[in-house]
């Protein structure tokens, strides 16, 4: 007699796996990824590959004193994932301590304290950005001009150790980022039209070519990453279109207000981090909603906590600020905006024919 | 005709092609026959056949108990062996009363009844021969057809959906159905209009089955009343109350029928069943059983007496190429494993699938990382995640607020989980804790209830006991009244009176 144990159906499974969801999302920041590369050249890469090396170092130490299968979750691709997203959202110079300081605290203070992959309240990746901003704000707020790979005058393989490694001096142009500059000559009374002057370019935002993080140098290649995860249904709409549309219309208005004062809409979405995080840090499944009216609401959310911290706050990147923030709030989104179940009311009572007619 | 949107649902691999274009093969009688006498929901039938009897074909061996019932007819003629517990088709193993018949192989039918004419048949005669032929829910559920054929009296009947949308991966015994008798099933949709009082009918039929759908549409070309549509190819549209809100764009309420919206849905190997009752007064004894998946050397659909083993219906299609990996009744989606291959083929077993490891991918379960595609699929709308980190905590009554009882285990979430978390196994869990929670509440207030009247009761008891007692008192004081007074003629029946005159 064949004996075969009882479980529960059903015995068909989509071919999808977390790790699976992980590699397509690497995929996706590929692209923008590379762009930053040949943007900022070896030191960007060099930083890169420390983050992610020793994110991959932390996450097997946690996973042995946790006693867990390394096996299955060091190689899930969650760990690579999270330092991917911190590397590229590091100054491209950044010396190799940052690297080290942020992958520790995303891996250990992030996510495995809370239990490991799914457990986590807050997005690793952002709670390590803004560790590292508020601690070490001179190393993460200066940034470089773009000297392209193998260009003139850009630093070779040997001069990128040593600025990483902080041994050598480079000569290079080192600069404040737009959103930076803004804060920074507002305060001093300067017009927001003449701190523009020559700085505003959507174009060169969106194509990239600017001065920002290794990854976010190029917004098209963000968007175009995040549509392909989008159709590959690895993330849904809901939160970049929310996000989006909520950032836009406030900075519109505040812009149609007083023009001196706050710059537009083009600024807030395509310069900085905005792109990166709609698409690729917003949308992470652990710490976001898991429905999508919850998602929508936590993408408007989103959206105005960037702008006011932003216009308002302290720090001229809210992006990372406003995520945490969200993040926290997202328990108290999904005990409160559920969807409606069928043949139910909202409220949970079942649905009255006599009523509806 | 406009097709409304269903909520959630998820796009299968079908793997319908092993066995859509085989015609249907008429199995020949196995050497045993394992018929349970509980083959649908409801009440079990009670055997009226002996040890050792013979019967024949289509003669009744079990008649039904209780309204929600069905009886029981023997699948061809024989020699009762044996009326005992045998494993059921079901996951938990578990035995059922069951009349094991050995063919004789004369194959020879009882007295059937005449034909119904249905030109001057009746609602309830319909139904009641429905009833008598044994005849339930063949797309699974097995609720006693008749049941829902007489709800024409309780309800506002609009029209009879047809569910010919077999939404479950490999099964295509409906397909097949369709195709190859296509005049006896729509004459069978037929008989249930006239039943139920509706003068319209819809065939819901998913968009991959494009030869049957043609083949009932030629069938009903010249019926104004009955209407083919296309559905969507999309799990679970199946289920009774999705397929009506595709169609008709109503919700059914909670808790509630789709008869509630006016609407009555049968399967269509139901309808077939009804027109063989019918026309020919034949008792429901025999199915199209799907025997498929890579296993299985010569898969198809196979015309089998009820109560055939699993064991002699792979043989009798050809045998296996090995062991399989899963052995399943029904589909791959809702089905139940098989605790082993002697249980019978009963009213309900839509398919048998023998499926090879590569099929079933069988995978690591992961911690949840809340992606939410549990949420988007759940054709409910529910949050299939959060109940199962619920059930996980052991907090079933919190599972319970959020809507576990609303599942319909259809498995979507289940099938989608990147983590590959058994979410349908966690709900059924707690659907059947909830369950017993609820039966031993009501057997407690049932004891409280029944405590509460004798306590009543026996105060009642005492009251009439002390009035008896007091009563007795009175009397005797009264008698003695009498006799220390003597007797005057004039105040004789004033004094009686006050004496018994308690209060």
């Amino acid at each position: 007699m064949t004996q075969i144990p009882p479980m529960s159906g059903p015995y068909l499974r989509k071919n999808k796996s977390v790790r699976r969801s992980m590699l397509l999302v690497m995929a996706a920041l590929t692209p923008a990824t590379a762009y930053g590369f040949y943007l900022f050249g070896w030191p960007a890469i060099i930083l890169f590959s420390i983050t992610l090396g020793s994110a991959l170092v932390f996450e097997v130490i946690c996973l042995l004193i946790a006693k867990r299968s390394v096996s299955m979750f060091a190689l899930d691709g969650s760990a690579i994932l999270t330092a991917w997203l911190l590397a590229i959202s590091l100054p491209p110079w950044a010396p190799w301590w940052i690297a080290v300081v942020g992958s520790g605290i995303a891996i250990v203070i992030g996510k495995q304290v809370f239990g490991g992959l799914g457990q986590n309240v807050f997005n690793p990746a952002m709670v390590a950005r803004v560790a590292l901003l508020i601690s070490f704000p001179l190393e993460m707020t200066t940034y470089m001009q773009p000297l392209v790979i193998f260009s003139e005058g850009a630093p070779t393989f040997m001069d990128s150790m040593s600025i990483i490694f902080g041994a050598g001096n480079f000569d290079a142009v080192s600069s404040a980022s737009l959103l930076d500059t803004i804060k920074t000559d507002l305060g001093q009374g300067v017009p927001l039209g003449e701190i523009m002057d020559g700085r505003y370019s959507p174009a060169n935002w969106i194509l990239g070519n600017s001065i920002s993080s290794i990854g976010e140098g190029s917004a098209l290649l963000l968007i175009l990453g995040g549509i392909a995860l989008i159709f590959g249904r690895i993330i849904t709409w809901y939160i970049p279109v929310s996000t989006i549309v909520a950032l836009g219309v406030i900075a519109t208005i505040f812009n149609l207000i007083d023009p001196s004062q706050y710059p537009d809409a083009m600024v807030h979405l395509f310069s900085g981090a905005t792109m990166l995080a709609v698409f690729f840090i917003a949308t992470d499944p652990v710490t976001s909603p898991m429905s999508p009216k919850g998602q929508i609401v936590f993408g408007i959310g989103l959206g105005l906590l960037v702008y006011i911290i932003r216009t308002w706050a302290a720090y001229p990147e809210g992006v990372s600020f406003a995520i945490l923030l969200m993040n926290a709030m997202t328990p108290l989104i999904d005990r409160y905006v559920r969807p409606r179940i069928f043949g139910r009311t909202q409220k949970g009572t079942p649905l009255n024919l006599s009523e509806k007619s | 005709m406009e097709i409304f949107d269903i909520q959630g649902g998820a796009k299968l691999d079908g793997r319908k092609s092993l066995t859509a274009d085989l015609a249907i093969i008429k199995m020949p009688i196995p050497n045993i026959l394992h018929i349970p006498l509980q083959q649908h929901i409801g009440a079990p039938a009670e055997p009226i056949v002996n040890h050792g009897d013979r019967v024949l074909k289509g003669q009744l061996i079990a008649s039904s108990k209780g309204v929600i019932s069905a009886p029981i007819h023997s699948p061809t003629s024989g020699t009762v062996k044996r009326i005992g517990d045998f494993t059921a088709p079901h996951p938990s193993g578990l035995p059922v009363l069951t009349l094991t018949l050995e063919p004789d192989g004369l194959d020879e039918w009882t007295e059937l009844p005449d034909p119904l004419d249905m030109e001057t048949a009746t609602s309830q005669e319909i139904a009641d021969r429905v009833s008598n032929a044994g005849i339930v829910g063949m797309g699974g559920a097995t609720f006693p057809s008749a049941v829902k054929l007489n709800l024409g009296k309780r309800f506002n009947l609009e029209m009879l959906v047809i569910n010919g949308a077999e939404c479950e991966p490999y099964l295509t015994c409906d397909d097949r159905l369709m195709q190859e008798r296509t005049e006896k099933t729509v004459m069978g949709i037929k008989v249930m209009m006239k039943a139920l009082g509706v003068p319209k009918a819809l065939i819901a039929i998913e968009t991959n089955k494009p030869l049957a759908f043609k083949a009932m549409e030629k069938e009903c070309a010249n019926d104004g009343n009955i209407h083919i549509v296309h559905v969507p190819a999309r799990y679970p549209m199946g289920s009774e109350k999705h397929l009506v809100q595709a169609l008709t764009g109503k919700e059914t309420p909670a808790k509630g029928m789709t008869a509630d919206l006016g609407v009555v849905v049968h399967n269509v190997a139901t309808a077939f069943a009804v027109y063989e009752a019918i026309y020919m007064g034949r008792p429901l004894i025999s199915r199209i059983v799907t025997v498929s998946g890579q296993v299985i050397k010569k898969p198809g659909n196979y015309e089998t007496l009820i109560g055939t083993p699993v064991s002699s219906l792979i043989e009798l299609s050809g045998g296996m190429t090995g062991t399989p990996k899963q052995l399943l009744m029904g589909g791959p989606m809702m089905g139940q494993p098989l605790p082993n291959l002697d249980v019978p083929i009963i009213k309900g077993s839509s398919g048998v699938l023998a499926l090879k490891d590569t099929e079933i991918k069988d995978k690591n379960v992961m911690p949840c990382i809340g992606c939410g595609s549990c949420v988007m699929v759940c054709p409910v709308a529910l949050l299939p995640l959060d109940m199962a980190s619920r059930i996980q905590h052991d907090d079933i009554d919190g599972a319970d607020t959020i809507g576990v009882r609303d599942c319909v285990s259809c498995g979507s979430c289940n099938y989608v989980c990147p983590s590959h978390i058994p979410l349908v196994q966690y709900f059924n869990y707690a659907k059947g804790s909830l369950k017993k929670q609820d039966v031993d509440r009501r057997n407690q207030d049932r004891m409280k209830t029944l405590a509460q009247n004798r306590a009543l009761r026996d105060e009642k008891n005492l009251l009439a006991l002390d009035r008896k007692r007091a009563d007795r008192q009175a009397y005797k004081a009264a008698m003695s009244k009498m006799i220390s007074n003597k007797p005057d003629s004039n105040d004789k029946g004033h004094e009686t009176d006050n004496g018994l005159d308690i209060k």
